[in-house]
Formats: C-alpha cells, structure tokens, sequence
C-alpha cells in the first residue's frame, strides 16, 4: 500500500487526462494509470519510420470545448489549433469537388456541378446553424434521468424541454428529421451532386459502422457544423505536433495542477470494499488506494473486466453487454517520400492542406458498407485523408510528407478469415484504391502502418476498435449513454465514476466527457 | 498615389486579393490569400515573409554618432556593443513620445535607427553640433522579415551568414544571399522567432526569391499586414498612431504619452546622462504616471454569455481591429483600448488598452464596450500580462 489519493483516474486518453486535470485543478490528489509507455490513448503521435510522425489514431480535433481550453489554459501547454479550412472529393472521372472557408469560390465549385445546389448549400449552411446552436448546449449537459423523480433530475429535463420547445416550430421539424433520417435521405432533400452528397453524408457515418442510407446517421452531420458555429474560435483544426500535441497539452495542464501521471502502469481490477471503490489492482499486483475512481475506457471494460458482476444490478450488466460497439473502420498511415499529385489536381496547392475525402458518390458509400455487412472490408472504402505536414511542416523531413488515411469499413469480425492474416490485404486495398487518384503514390511509399479494428482494441484498450467507445447512434446517446439510470457518470458502485467517450457527448476529440464527469464528481464531493 | 517597394514585382503577382493598405506611401500586401488566416499561421508554425521596406531607415555615422544616439533615445547608449540592437522610443523635450524604433551599433562610431515615421530633421535637430552625420537610407535600404519557428532553418539553408545560428535576439550579422549583401537582425514584430534582412534596393527580388525557394519545404508563406496586425497585438508590440500618438503629430497634450505611461519605462535610463526629455522625465518618473497602458484579455466564456443574450453563436472579427473603444469600472470611464484582436493562438480575445493609474495593476477587472446587434454592450476584461504570446522560441 503506497499513499493514498483522493482519485486514480483509469486510462490517460484525452478524457482521462482532461477529468484528472479538473480535479487537480480543484485541489485534490490525483493519480493518472496509463497502460501504455505514452499518454494520449486514441490521442497519440508516434514516430514509427524515423523522421516521420503518425497521428496514428485520431488525426483531427473536432469540437474540442472552448470551456476547456479556457479552463485548463492549453494554450499555455502547447496547444496550437492549425486551420483545415478544404475538403478535395477526387472523382473517379479525373474531376474533382472543392469546398473551402472561400465562400464564393465554394458556391463557384458546387455550381459548376448543379448551379441548384450551390444555393442549396448556402440555405442548408444556414439552417444547420440552427440545428448547431440548438444543440450545442446538449454537450455542456449532464444528462436527466427521465425515470427519476429526484427534483434535480426533474429539472434538468423540464429544461431540456423548454430548450427544445424555444428553438421554434421550423428549427423543431428539421430537428427532428436529423435525429431519425439517413444522412443520404436528409441530403436528398436539399442537394443533388453525388459527390457533394457523398462527402458531407460521409461525416455522419464516420466511426459508425452505418451506411449513408442507415436511418439516423443525419444526425452526426451536425457535428461539423457544430465546429463552425464558433465561428473565428476554429474548434475545428489540426493539432500541431498531431494529435500526440494535443495530449501532451492536457498532460502537462494536469501535472500544473498537480496531478501525477503513471505511464506503463495497466490496471487490471477496481478495488473494492463492500459496495464502495477503494482503490486499484495493477498488472504487476500494486495496490494503490484512491476514495475514488473513474474509469476513461469504454463501458465494456469499465464494467464488465475491471469490477466484479456481483456489484452490479442484473439489468444494468445486461444493458452494457448489449451496448453495441461494432468496430467498422481502420487507419493506414503512410510516409511519403514526395508530395502526393492528385490526377484531378497536379501539383502542390490547398487542396493537400486540406481534407480529402475519397467519397465519389453515395452508392460508392453503401456498396463499402454492403460489404462490411457481410463480414468484408471495403475493397473500395471510404478513405478520409489529410497530409499532417502540410499544415504542420514539422511531422516529416523538409519536402517530405505523412499521409493520415482513415479507413471505413473494415469489420471487427471477418467472415472469411482473421485480421491477423487479412491485415496487408486490406492495406494493399486501401492503397490500390487511393493510387486511382493518385497515380504517384506507389512510387513514393516509404512506409506504412495498417491499422484493423483489432489492432486499435489491442493497442489503446477500445472494445472492438470502436473509435467512439460504443456506436454513436440516437439509442446509445444522451440519457442511455452508456445505460438508463447511469448516464450521469456515476456507476452502480459507489466512489465509482466513469468519464470516457463511452458517456455522454460521446466520441470524438470534445473532452466533455472527462469535464462534466469531473464537475459531478465535485459536486459529489461539495467543492 | 502610394508607390511600390522594392519587392512590389513579387509581392503583387502573389495578392490574389488585390487588397493593399498604404503604409508610410507605399504598396503593401493586406493579405495575400482570401483570409489572412494561413498567413497569420504561417508566422506562427512555420515561416512567414513580410515585406517591410516601408520603415524608415537612418544611419548616424561619424566619430560622434554614439554620442548622437544617446542624445535621441532615453536607453544608455554606452553599453550597446557592436552587433547589438535596442528597442527605443525616443521624446521630446517634455518627455513625450515622438516614435520608437529599433537602435543598432554596427561599429564603434556607426549606427542605423528604424523608426515608423519620417525622422531624418528630428535627428538632425538633436546631432546639431556633434561630429557625426545622420543619412536617410530609407528608399535605398530594401527590409524583409522572415518570422516564425522555422526562420532560422530556412537561413541556414540559404548559406545564411557566420554566427546565425547562435545569432542571440535583439544582434545582428552580415551575410549574403545569392551574391547580394545583406544585413541579418535578430528582430521582427511578431513576438515569435524571426530575423530581418535588409539589403540594397537593387538586390531585392534576387534576395526575396532564394528565400521563397529555401522556404517552400518549411511552410513558408508571404504574409500581409492583416496577419502581422494579429501577431503584433499577441506580442504586446505597439502601433503609432493606433495605441499612441506622437508628440509631434498630437492635437491635444491628452493625447501625448511618456515611455511611462506607454509601459516602456524600462527603456529610460535617468541616470546615464543627458538625452532629449531626460528632466521632463525625471519630474514624471518622482510623480508617477497617471496612465498606463496594458493589456486586456476577455475569456472566450464571456463573449459566448454576451452574444447568447441575443441570441447569437459569438461573432468576432477575425481581424485585428484598430477602432478604439471605451473601458469602465462601473459608470466610470477609465481609459480606452487602442487594438483588439481575437488571438488564434491563445482563444481569447485581446486588446491594448491606456487605463488610469489605480485601475491598470495585473488582474484587475474592468469592462470593455463592444457593439452587439448594434447595441453598445460591455464584456468584463482582465489586465493581464504583456506579451499575451511570448513563445521559448523567441529567444532560444
């Protein structure tokens, strides 16, 4: 038995360390358990091919929450939010789509497609700053229990619903439809262009193992907007140094505050006594004792590995193992020993500063998903690109480049086969389909890494390569996230908390997660 | 009608905005790109060139000059080495800031200012009677500043000049790029690492494209006004005639500063002899100021609660804003703030601001008015330390 903290946070993902830099900063005694040799989990910067740097899970910063950057003071840490203001579609035909912060030159580019969607695109911007605005006070929400009489409960959801009600009739209609309708659906409502369509439905099937025409994937078109709302703010960007950058800010906010961080520390059990969390087991056999725990990894592993099922009530442990997690996409990070050259788009220029989204048509899309419904990977999947040193000149050698390519889908579960002979395959799919647009590519690999949804559960803990921890759909969201009756980051065991993107906001580069479970936890605690 | 820089043949093929602002009667870029955002970032995270030909350049030579120069600017002259430059305002006789510039020693009886404003009678007025001679080489001098983390790489690259690399901040070195002689100072008004390279007229566009060929695996981009406008108020570095007025130029005595009141009271050396203004500030400095100028920091929190109130997402400039707005504690007015910027770097929005003495210490809550839905509002504000950005790099 070593001293005892006031919490031991499980996990140092972006929102194990945001939680235990909360709580440090409040003035309790942290201490941060971390598996791995680096911090960061999914949030990490790897130098795998000398002189290159791979954001080798997530690659960009979506909605990262203002009160969380002001709070912690990431800024100050290193934080730096590059721009990623394009996104380049490459068509099959040699043409191509290009969106950027230039309005006019966007409407231009869309309207050389449909002079109709141009303006489509204008009015859809417009109301989707509704729907933005109305949701964004949902992420700084601790979620109701609509089953609970307690007054609090009662009032946050007589809250929610005057929220709800004030938005207006119309802003309510489109709401609505977001929440139930397929992203492919939702679009064919406004817009024409196949690939306009496909790109921006691709953002709403991100991580999900859904297809474009699966209802309620709408609703994850708005996380985009949400990251434009703020406007000039650019919560939406690039991490420089990677997303590794990012992490390595919030670590060092949380050691400011005086919270410690263990790394090569894995934690196998949660301690307990009674009904209460006492402490932690580690691999090696440490004890380490906490008054409290929170737990950053995914509901699966928060509740089913680390504590004992007795503790548990029935309903509860039934409702996490059916909690769908379903992996559906890989990564392949490539390093590049020129620039990338685009047949639609020869040479340098912004659209490699950019997104590029290999997402041709909606169908293109569903036939990925067909396959992967039926136990394959997408030998022709939906590829979201970005080149890191382009923003950042510092991830590789001076004219040399790191290619960030997110992969969707690729199954947890094969039908044919394993990952573990499958897995260059699968690479090989993916670069065959990127060399159709980039002729060059081949000629320029250095090297790459091909990451499955096994190997991201095997390497960062995430059950089944799930990149959200657990599917983002409308029945794992909000108050049934990660189950009814436990949305509000407590567990079924006291002193026992959960913070990770398994709760609510959900996944994602937000943070919220690991802040509001931390403002519970002091409020627990009456600080 | 403004006239071209000598870099105007580049820099007007790479405007597609065709947006230029005169500076000191010349051309230059307001930004190069449809938003000056990558720009802004370029000086930031990789590299960015300015065109800065616009200052104005001195040189004060002869066996007298140092004692010239310490006559102008109120620092203490007799311990600038040679290699070494300083920051300085300089003032009238009554102590009040006529412009400042940076001061620097190129030999024992050799020195060249910059300043914002033409100065070459001002010079001339205060070397009257010393054995030194003050030069305008203002139109024959050609500046570029070359900012940002990999400035120093893209030098090197270039062949650079001896002693660049260990070059300490506020030094300067000779060197030559692509045959063509040109003076390297460690200096910019970016507040992160740079240089700028000062070079004949003639020698410009070969100088300015072995830059931008070095640079163009650094992330190298030409950066405008626009951008630098951000970078400078996130340095805490001032503007003339935005943040302050020169004596000379001032139509009120309200509207005169000290290097005091300025914040640049470390500039003054009272008691290492005799320079223009020295009594008028030596008075002042035994009295106190009675205005001070600072910096204001309103947390991106607040703006979000103000904008909310009318049912608004925050809107903010992304540019820098040079229209003064009034600052209060309560119903009282209490000073103004002169540059306001949202700061990309830091998430929060900046201003400078000149605030009474009692109200200007570290910390102190005041109030900023802001216009929203065309109502005149206030955000709380924060003074808060200069530089607001003030990166390791600037000095490592």
């Amino acid at each position: 038995m070593t001293s005892r903290y006031d919490v031991i946070v499980i996990g140092a993902g972006h929102n194990g360390l945001v939680n235990a830099a909360y709580l440090a900063r409040a003035g309790l005694k942290v201490l941060v358990l971390e598996q791995r040799e680096i911090v960061g989990g999914a949030t990490v910067t790897e130098e795998l091919f000398p002189g290159y740097k791979y954001s080798v899970f997530s690659y960009v910063v979506s909605i990262l929450r203002p009160e969380i950057i002001q709070d912690l003071e990431l800024p100050r840490h290193g934080l730096t939010l590059l721009p990623l203001p394009s996104t380049l579609t490459p068509l099959p035909n040699g043409d191509y789509l290009y969106r950027d912060d230039d309005h006019y030159h966007t409407l231009r580019e869309i309207g050389r497609h449909s002079p109709h969607d141009a303006e489509a695109y204008e009015e859809y911007g417009h109301a989707m700053y509704f729907m933005a605005k109305a949701i964004k006070p949902i992420l700084r929400m601790v979620p109701s229990d609509p089953s609970s009489l307690d007054p609090r409960e009662l009032k946050r959801l007589a809250d929610l619903g005057s929220h709800f009600l004030g938005i207006g009739e119309d802003n309510l209609h489109t709401l609505i439809k977001l929440m139930t309708m397929s992203s492919a659906d939702f679009l064919d409502e406004w817009f024409d262009t196949e690939p306009l369509k496909a790109t921006m439905a691709a953002s709403g099937i991100i991580g999900t193992f859904m297809g474009p025409r699966s209802p309620g994937t709408a609703y994850v078109l708005l996380h985009h907007y949400m990251g434009e709302i703020d406007g000039v703010y650019r919560a939406w960007g690039f991490a420089k140094g990677g997303t590794g950058g990012l992490a390595e800010a919030i670590a060092s906010s949380a050691r400011s505050f005086g919270a410690e961080i263990r790394t090569d520390s894995p934690v196998v059990a949660v301690v307990t006594r009674g009904n209460k969390a006492t402490g932690v087991a580690l691999e090696d056999g440490t004890e380490l004792n906490a008054k409290r725990v929170v737990s950053s990894l995914d509901p699966r592993r928060t509740f089913l590995d680390l504590v004992p099922a007795d503790l548990l009530p029935s309903e509860f442990v039934a409702d996490i193992q059916r909690f769908r997690f379903r992996g559906s996409s890989g990564k392949v990070n490539l390093a590049l020993d020129a620039a990338p050259e685009f047949t639609c788009w020869p040479g340098n220029g912004p659209h490699l500063r950019g997104a590029i989204s290999i997402s041709p048509s909606i169908d293109y899309l569903e036939r990925a998903y067909d396959q992967a419904k039926y136990g394959e990977f997408s030998h022709r999947p939906f590829i979201d690109i970005v080149i890191p040193s382009m923003i950042d000149p510092d991830m590789a050698p001076p004219g040399k480049h790191v290619m960030s390519c997110f992969v969707q889908y690729a199954p947890y579960e094969l039908a044919e086969g394993d990952w573990e002979t499958r897995r260059e395959e699968f690479g090989d799919a993916v670069i065959d389909t990127l060399s159709e647009y980039i002729p060059n590519l081949k000629d320029i690999l250095l090297h790459r890494q091909v990451l499955t949804p096994l190997d991201i559960e095997r390497i960062t803990g995430l059950s089944e390569g799930n990149i959200f921890q657990g599917e983002l759909d409308l029945s794992q969201l909000f108050f049934l996230r990660p189950a009814a009756g436990y949305a509000n980051y407590r567990t079924p065991i006291r002193g026992y908390y959960q913070c990770g993107s398994g709760t609510h906001p959900g996944g994602g580069i937000t943070g919220a997660p690991g802040r509001l479970a931390a403002l519970e936890i002091l409020r627990d605690l009456g600080l | 009608m403004p006239i071209p820089t000598p870099f105007h043949s580049r820099t007007s093929e790479l405007n597609q905005t065709k947006e230029w602002r005169e500076w000191s009667g010349y051309w230059s870029a307001a930004t190069y790109q449809h938003t000056h955002e990558r720009e802004y970032f370029a000086i930031r995270n990789s590299a960015a060139l300015i065109d800065v030909s616009p200052l104005f350049k001195y040189d004060i030579v002869g066996p007298q000059a140092a004692a010239v120069v310490d006559r102008i600017v109120p620092r203490d002259i007799t311990r600038c080495r040679i290699g070494q430059i300083l920051y300085s305002p300089w003032c009238d006789d009554d102590g009040k800031v006529v412009d400042d510039g940076t001061v620097w020693r190129l030999a024992e009886d050799r020195f060249r200012v910059t300043a914002a404003d033409a100065s070459l009678r001002w010079f001339q007025d205060c070397g009257a009677g010393f054995e030194a001679e003050v030069v305008d080489v203002s139109h024959s001098i050609a500046a570029l500043a070359l900012q940002g983390p990999n400035a120093r790489k893209i030098l090197l690259e270039l062949g650079g000049a001896e002693g660049l690399i260990d070059l300490p901040y506020y030094h300067l070195t000779q060197g030559e790029i692509g045959g063509a002689a040109v003076t390297i100072t460690r200096t910019g008004y970016t507040g992160d690492l740079g240089y700028e390279l000062w070079m004949d007229s003639a020698d410009a566009l070969e100088v300015w494209d072995r830059i931008v060929l070095a640079g163009a695996d650094y992330g190298l981009l030409p950066a405008g006004l626009a951008a630098l406008d951000v970078a400078r108020i996130e340095a805490g570095l001032l503007l003339i005639e935005v943040d302050y007025i020169s004596s000379l130029k001032a139509l009120t005595e309200s509207r005169k500063s000290s290097p005091f009141e300025l914040g640049l009271g470390w500039t003054v050396a009272l008691d290492a002899g005799e320079f223009v203004g020295r009594r008028a500030l030596l008075d002042q400095a035994a009295r106190g100021s009675e205005w001070s100028l600072v910096g204001l920091e309103v947390a991106w929190s607040d703006l979000d609660r103000l904008y909310a109130a009318f049912d608004l997402a925050p809107q903010v400039a992304g540019r820098a804003s040079r229209d003064p707005a009034p600052v209060y504690v309560g119903q009282r007015q209490i000073g103004q703030a002169t540059s306001m910027t949202f700061s990309p770097m830091l998430k929060t929005y900046l201003a400078l601001a000149t605030l009474e003495r009692g109200y200007a210490d570290l910390g102190q809550t005041v109030e900023l008015e802001m216009t929203v839905e065309y109502q005149r509002t206030r955000v709380p504000a924060r003074v808060s330390r200069k530089p607001f950005y003030d990166p390791p790099h600037k000095r490592s």
